[in-house]
């Protein structure tokens, strides 16, 4: 037993003065925790911002005049007044993401109670603009024609008070939050996964793992070795960036507890290093582990809950996406860095994943002593 | 220094430097060697590892960029890149390592086949040479085998045949002879005497550690800690240090303190008590059909040395992980000490030391590090660790290098590094695999003296290979291998009498003559006639083009190169196409902008009828809001609001409905869930949706006129249904499309730097951008065969149909997926391990194609670096295209600016891979 933690932490510290002997991955590790978070973050605007308007007036009454006023910057661009003909042939050149067309006696229509028709028409592969700024234009012509009415009726409407919204845990919606906190579920799995996995199919490839078996180290010491040490190393440098580019450059708050989002990080750690020997323990060289970790990652990127959210995704994809460490991940980071859960809502997420992880690392031990052997 | 005996002194030198240095950071190389070789010699350069003779070739051969010095080859000056282009193809060169410039999983045949396109050969023209080459070398028998599965020495005249190809007028060999067994070394030396019959023209440098093998040279070059020693025939230097042999001559041409403790090798007698250590008894090792190890038997007795010969690939390798518990025995059984061997009882490894044939320490840990690991795994007592590590590094002489990384030293050293690792836990019985390969005599030496001093002194039991008769005949015995089989075993003075042979190495070679169609190689060898090369001199003219800017020929071979090794690894292929096939289905199906059954729930004050009435909407519309238990209190909200149970509470605040009914304007509370900005927005939307609905529901019930309003029709253009899936499918496409590519064509260049064979870039006439566009295509028509795939799986599978141009979104796809690989490509110029290159690959690809490029938020204008890395990132043009064409029926001139950019950015990636690509090694 006083062998086996010998052998564990020798290795592991073994793994850890040969990456620092490669200069170039030392760096990329350093981009990927800081810029590459911080232009991850900076991605696109916050909410909606500067989308293209045009208009087609064919009223051209003090009320329509007024709702066209009404679209104003930061949300929209001043709308461009265009005729009905060139819809079509403005919405194929993606000049706008959306129309807004006024009908012939439109107030006149209001006016009479007529309920007249707006037609908005949208560009839907613009995807997250082209729903949330729906909604804004909804709310701009319901607001504007709400309070036309009550100024020229002067009959005062019997019910108008408005919903108030109260955003919690993140006031203003700000969306770098998200992108940011994402960034790094991303680069913490990524890294882990490449640094594990590869080092492992490394040392296959150059005859170490095989001088190795032949000292009284079994595999799952050496496995066992890669794991911490991997970890270590991506735990502190999470932690780092997390306080100096999450929370001090990005100005992100940071709700719930520093250390029991660290010990999730931890958690999380130990089941992606698994999952990442487990897939070295499935390709046969560099090339193929290439090609593997693509096809973990970019689920696990766009999928995993951080970019849209997996409520609304099909069952069998919520269902695939229970193996992915990174559900996990975001559920717990979310948590406790928004919402400030405390370690009573989240230890069952954490428990979830140490379960993975036990199952990967169980999996990929047994397929490790078999690719041993042969 | 001695004058040669030039027999035609008009004759220029072949090659000639003065006060040439080289190198490598504070490392010195070679230091101002100045020296004249003459032409149509066999020349050998001698001495030991590390000396500068790997160095010097290199530079010689233009692979390594020159630092300080002239260098003149062939009668020009190898500075000029113009005459470096017209001396590479006359210049054949043979690296140092087993086959280290042939491509492993290609066949013999494949082999050839490129070297010769690479210097522009007809077929007809390719079939005549490589027929002649191989057939005076015995590979011809072998011509469909993969290069990976030859034996060395086979390996190594495959190596030859693949130098001499292209009639060369120099031939450089960096070693060509280690770690290949006698047998082969004779044929091969035979080999390259009938060439130089055949062809006297030709120069020939060798480097080499057999000094047996220095004998046959012509003219000689000793060398020494980047120094020239002395230069002649062999003759010369034997009568010059009045020595018997060469081994000798070279040790006594050494400086003083280097000689110093050399002395004859002397093995004292064995005395041994009869205890058993290693026994093995009808040892077999099967691999499917193949039988590596057949019924092989022995007894070794404690503190023996015993030796293992034989050809390569004959299973001496295979017997030794067997004994050390690497691989399962298929049948018999063999004993440490009496006791069967278990793989899992760390006993048994304490008693073993072990060093693998190549070497297999860490590069990244200094040479002290790696011991005191191995002493560490080993179990020794912590406390013991430091003074016994000292201890070693004193023995085996590596104190001076303790702190320096194993990279940066010679072979010799490092081999000693590794017995020291293996002794470190004073091991019964140390299995060594071929520990002197590659090894100079004097370094040799010294590690004979270690081993029978261990072996005699702690009585330490040694099972050791080699290809060397002289370490072979200090063995207490030696058994004999072929094929799998022990063909004898005794002392080696009994072995050599029994088959009356005057040397050991001729009794071995009639051992394995005798044993084997061994022979039917060598006769066909006579036979097959020499190889003569038709000096026709018919070389075809190349157009000024070709000459001076790119050779269509030499960009093919190494398409034609790089596409049979991609069509040889089907599991990576498969992966990468069916992959890319399994991640549209699910990015596809899983990204999705709709919100749907946001978790809701209510916090009711007042409990009114108005109150339950306006909480309808929300039951009412279960598609949107999965509603849970009603909320009593705000500490409750509070609560399931962290734990993620509820997105959303609606609050209705006390006596609601009265104040509605007195128009009072009540608010209405939504507290909303933030967590997840994007569907907060969209959540925001349906709050206000649903308040507003009630309130004109409410008015109407009132029937107060007035407050109708006007009802907004949304025409989702491109995408009637406003589902995610159309507008995703056409944006997974491009997604896909770069990483894989990416990543796919990432690892071909870093792969040939690894593996070595990137030297054929160095020395042969290819240019960088032949090279790298070469290798590129493959992965752009395999990448262009998967968009095909996706782009019919979107029509077919998704139902998503192509309102646009076709050819429109097939030839951008083209376009995207040069750029694609382009990108992998720059990536692998750049890196220099396999491990850097996929991470590089990965970052470069990844975080933008997926969040910089448009594909859910449209990319911005604000000048901040995310938006100008999305607006340059070829990603981003072609989701417009891919959208444009697929959902919104575009032709070229809507979309004329995206697929211009597209053909610009071409150039630009391609260009800047090939500029950051080295002709030389630095």
């Amino acid at each position: 037993m006083k062998e086996s933690f010998r052998h564990i932490f020798s290795l592991g510290c073994k793994e850890l003065a040969g990456l620092f002997r490669d200069p170039l991955l030392v760096v990329l590790i350093i981009y990927s925790f800081s810029l590459n978070i911080y232009i991850g973050a900076k991605s696109a605007p916050e909410a909606i911002s500067d989308a293209a308007i045009a208009i087609v007036d064919e009223d051209g009454s003090p009320l329509s005049k007024r709702i066209s006023d009404a679209f104003i910057p930061p949300l929209f661009l001043k709308p461009d007044m265009i005729s009905r003909a060139d819809i079509d042939r403005l919405m194929d050149e993606g000049r706008y993401t959306f129309i807004v067309v006024f009908p012939p006696s439109f107030q006149e229509k209001v006016m009479a109670n007529d309920n007249p028709e707006v037609q908005v028409n949208v560009d839907a592969t613009r995807m997250s603009q082209a729903f949330t700024g729906n909604g804004y234009i909804q709310q701009i012509i319901n607001r504007e024609v709400k309070s036309f009415i009550g100024e020229k009726s002067q009959g005062k409407p019997i019910y108008s008070a408005g919903a108030i919204i109260r955003n919690r845990f993140n006031p203003n919606l700000t969306k770098s939050w998200g992108r940011a906190v994402n960034g790094l579920i991303n680069n913490i799995t990524m890294i882990a996964l490449i640094l594990t996995g590869a080092a492992l199919i490394r040392e296959r490839e150059r005859g170490t793992m095989e001088h190795l078996l032949v000292t009284p180290v079994k595999p799952v010491e050496i496995m066992i070795s890669k794991v911490w040490s991997m970890s270590l190393l991506v735990l502190v440098v999470t932690g780092f960036s997390l306080i100096m580019i999450v929370h001090k450059l990005l100005g992100i708050p940071i709700a719930g507890s520093f250390w029991l989002f660290m010990l999730g990080v931890l958690i999380n750690l130990f089941t992606v290093t698994s999952l990442g020997i487990f897939l070295a323990c499935f390709a046969r060289d560099m090339p193929q582990l290439g090609i593997l970790l693509i096809l973990v990652l970019m689920p696990m990127q766009i999928l995993s809950g951080g970019t849209t959210s997996q409520a609304n995704m099909p069952a069998f994809i919520q269902f695939v996406m229970r193996f992915a460490p990174t559900t996990y991940f975001v559920e717990f980071s979310k948590a406790i860095l928004f919402r400030g859960a405390n370690f009573s809502l989240v230890w069952k997420i954490f428990l979830q994943m140490l379960i993975l992880g036990g199952v990967y690392f169980f999996i990929a031990l047994r397929r490790f002593r078999k690719s041993v052997a042969s | 220094m001695s004058q040669t005996p030039m027999d035609d002194r008009r004759d220029a030198p072949v090659v000639e430097f003065r006060e040439l240095s080289l190198s490598y950071g504070k490392t010195v190389g070679i230091d101002r060697l100045t020296l004249a070789l003459p032409p149509r010699q066999l020349i050998g350069l001698i001495g030991p590892d590390g000396v500068g003779k790997s160095t010097l070739l290199s530079l010689i051969t233009g692979a390594h960029v020159m630092q300080k010095g002239d260098l003149r080859v062939l009668g020009g000056d190898m500075r000029d890149v113009e005459h470096r282009n017209w001396a590479c193809p006359r210049i054949a060169y043979m690296p140092q390592g087993l086959g280290k410039n042939l491509y492993f999983t290609l066949t013999v045949e494949e082999n050839l086949q490129f070297f010769a396109r690479l210097f522009g050969q007809d077929a007809e023209e390719r079939r005549q040479r490589i027929d002649r080459l191989t057939k005076s070398t015995g590979l011809y028998r072998f011509l469909n085998r993969p290069a990976g599965k030859l034996s060395g020495g086979m390996k190594q005249k495959l190596g030859l045949c693949c130098s001499l190809i292209h009639d060369p007028d120099l031939l450089v060999l960096d070693e060509p002879t280690t770690g290949v067994d006698p047998l082969a070394r004779r044929q091969f030396w035979d080999l390259i005497d009938n060439i130089k019959e055949e062809q006297p023209s030709l120069s020939v440098i060798v480097a080499t550690a057999y000094m047996d093998e220095a004998q046959r040279f012509d003219w000689l070059i000793a060398m020494d800690a980047g120094h020239i020693l002395d230069t002649g025939t062999p003759e010369e230097l034997l009568r010059k240090t009045s020595s018997p042999n060469l081994d000798e001559a070279f040790i006594k041409l050494l400086p003083e303190e280097k000689r110093s403790g050399h002395s004859e090798l002397v093995v004292p007698p064995l005395e041994t008590d009869g205890e058993i250590s290693i026994e093995a008894e009808g040892l077999t090792k099967r691999f499917g059909d193949f039988t590596a190890v057949d019924h092989v038997s022995f007894k070794i007795q404690r503190g023996e040395i015993f030796g293992f010969l034989g050809s390569n690939g004959c299973g001496k390798t295979t017997t030794m992980r067997m004994l050390t518990g690497l691989l399962p025995v298929t049948e018999g059984e063999a004993k440490l000490f009496g006791k069967p061997i278990d793989s899992e009882s760390p006993e048994t490894r304490k008693n073993l030391g072990y060093m693998t044939q190549l070497f297999s320490l860490y590069n990244e840990l200094t040479v002290r590090q790696n011991i005191e690991l191995y002493a560490k795994l080993y179990d020794m007592e912590p406390e013991e660790i430091p003074a016994r590590v000292d201890a070693m590094l004193e023995r085996f002489d590596l104190t001076g290098v303790a702190n320096r990384l194993p990279s940066q030293l010679p072979l010799g050293i490092k081999q000693r590094m590794s017995l020291a690792a293996a002794v470190i836990h004073s091991p019964q019985i140390l299995i060594l695999d071929e520990p002197t390969s590659g090894v100079d005599p004097v370094a040799r030496d010294s590690f004979w003296e270690l081993i029978i001093e261990i072996s005699r002194r702690d009585k330490v039991t040694v099972f050791i290979t080699t290809h060397f008769m002289n370490e072979a005949t200090r063995c207490d015995r030696i058994s004999l291998m072929h094929a799998g089989r022990s063909l004898a075993c005794d002392t080696p003075e009994a072995l050599t009498a029994a088959r009356s042979a005057e040397t050991l190495e001729d009794a071995f070679i009639a051992y394995l003559e005798e044993a084997d169609s061994g022979a039917a190689d060598a006769a066909e060898a006579a036979a097959g006639g020499m190889v003569s090369s038709s000096n026709d001199g018919t070389k075809k003219k190349k157009s000024f083009f070709q000459e001076h800017v790119f050779d269509f020929g030499r960009f093919y071979t190494y398409f034609w190169r790089e596409l049979l090794e991609l069509r040889r690894d089907r599991i990576r292929t498969t992966l990468a196409l069916f992959g890319a096939m399994i991640l549209m289905v699910v990015i596809g199906y899983g990204i999705t902008m709709d919100v749907e059954n946001i978790d809701t729930a209510v916090l009711d004050w007042d409990q009114s009828e108005l109150s339950q009435d306006y909480l309808l909407s929300i039951y009412g519309s279960p598609r949107y809001f999965r509603v849970h238990e009603p909320v009593t209190g705000h500490s409750e909200l509070e609560m399931r609001m962290k734990s993620g149970e509820l997105q959303m509470v609606v609050e209705i605040p006390p006596s609601f409905g009265r104040d509605v009914q007195r128009g009072k304007n009540p608010d209405v509370g939504y507290w909303i869930d933030g967590g997840e900005p994007a569907t907060a927005e969209t959540t925001v939307g349906y709050a206000q949706g649903v308040h507003s609905l009630w309130q004109q529901r409410y008015a109407e019930r009132q029937q107060h006129s007035g407050t109708k309003g006007v009802s907004v029709q949304n025409r989702y253009l491109y995408n009637p249904d406003v589902l995610s899936l159309p507008a995703m499918v056409p944006a997974v496409i491009p997604l896909l499309l770069m990483m894989i590519p990416a990543v796919l064509a990432a690892l071909s260049v870093v792969r040939e730097k690894e593996l070595g064979s990137i030297i054929n870039l160095y020395v042969t006439p290819v240019r960088r951008s032949e090279f790298l566009l070469g290798k590129q295509l493959p992965y752009v028509l395999f990448s262009f065969a998967s968009a095909v795939l996706l782009v019919l799986m979107a029509v077919f599978l998704f139902d998503v149909p192509i309102k646009g141009s076709v050819l429109l979104l097939m030839g951008s796809l083209f376009i995207y997926c040069i750029l694609s690989t382009g990108m992998g490509m720059l990536c692998s110029s750049v890196t220099k391990s396999q491990i850097a290159v996929i991470f590089l690959a990965l970052i470069a690809t990844m975080m933008p194609a997926v969040q910089l490029c448009g594909l859910t938020d449209p990319v911005p204008n604000d000048g901040s670096l995310s938006s100008i890395i999305g607006n340059i990132y070829p990603t981003t043009h072609m989701l417009l295209i891919s959208r444009g064409v697929f959902n919104k029926g575009l032709r070229f001139t809507h979309l004329t600016i995206p697929v211009l950019i597209l053909a610009v950015e071409i150039v630009a990636i391609c260009g800047l891979g090939i500029l950051t690509q080295r002709k030389q090694e630095r």
